[in-house]
């Protein structure tokens, strides 16, 4: 692949938006599972709870403030995305996409500083 | 991506804004002292307004993850895009049936 072909890819909004779709592949991912794991509720609260203490594990904690840091990243991201569609308002791309990122690092930080 | 699935894509997004943060604002406040299926189950438990929130959510991300996923499939993936619209059919359909059943689980038993 030539340079010129992957020139683009240094450019902010690119990984804004890479990082948009990744983040949303990821969800998808995920949410089955999270779904199963609700269902758990179905036979009463044991199931789920046998499940919720397997969620004590600090690195399943870690695990689940990437998640709320995904969550976050794509929300902001989408907003980005439908406001750049629907209204005027085209300046600044790159600082927004930036400040989504860093508002959502603080919010999985905030996350995981309650859950541990 | 056809017009009719990019404002389902559109459409989905902006109906779900307001419901992640809700959901984000729900995961903090339910993980604040380690998360029990009884703190659960006793906020959701035949509770209407729980069971419309998660049910409008869950099909509105059924729609949603399904476009993105065919729109990556078709991108990143050598299948053909009617193949990728049939996985995404099938992803969806199965997102909505286990999310459907999973918000049942917690507002119905």
């Amino acid at each position: 692949m030539s340079a010129r072909h992957i020139k683009h890819r240094s450019s902010g909004l690119w990984l804004a938006a890479m990082i948009h779709r990744l983040s949303g592949l990821a969800l998808a991912i995920f949410l089955p599972f999270h779904f199963l794991v609700l269902g758990l509720a179905i036979h009463g609260g044991a199931g789920l709870d046998g499940f919720l203490r397997w969620t004590d594990q600090p690195l399943v904690k870690l695990a689940e403030g990437g998640l709320v840091f995904l969550l976050s990243v794509h929300l902001l991201g989408g907003l980005r995305v439908l406001v750049i569609e629907n209204f005027p308002w085209h300046d600044g791309q790159k600082q927004l996409a930036t400040v989504a990122a860093a508002i959502s690092v603080v919010v999985a930080v905030i996350f995981l500083a309650r859950v541990f | 991506m056809n017009v009719r699935l990019y404002i389902w894509q559109r459409a989905t997004a902006t109906l779900m804004a307001p419901l992640v943060l809700g959901h984000i604002a729900v995961i903090f406040y339910a993980t604040r002292q380690g998360l029990t299926a009884a703190d659960i189950l006793a906020r959701t438990q035949g509770s209407v307004l729980w069971a419309s929130y998660y049910g409008i959510f869950v099909a509105a991300v059924s729609i949603h993850a399904a476009i993105g996923v065919r729109n990556i499939l078709s991108e990143w993936s050598p299948l053909p895009d009617h193949g990728a619209g049939l996985f995404a059919l099938l992803f969806g359909a199965a997102l909505a049936l286990l999310g459907f059943y999973a918000v049942a689980a917690v507002v119905l038993v």
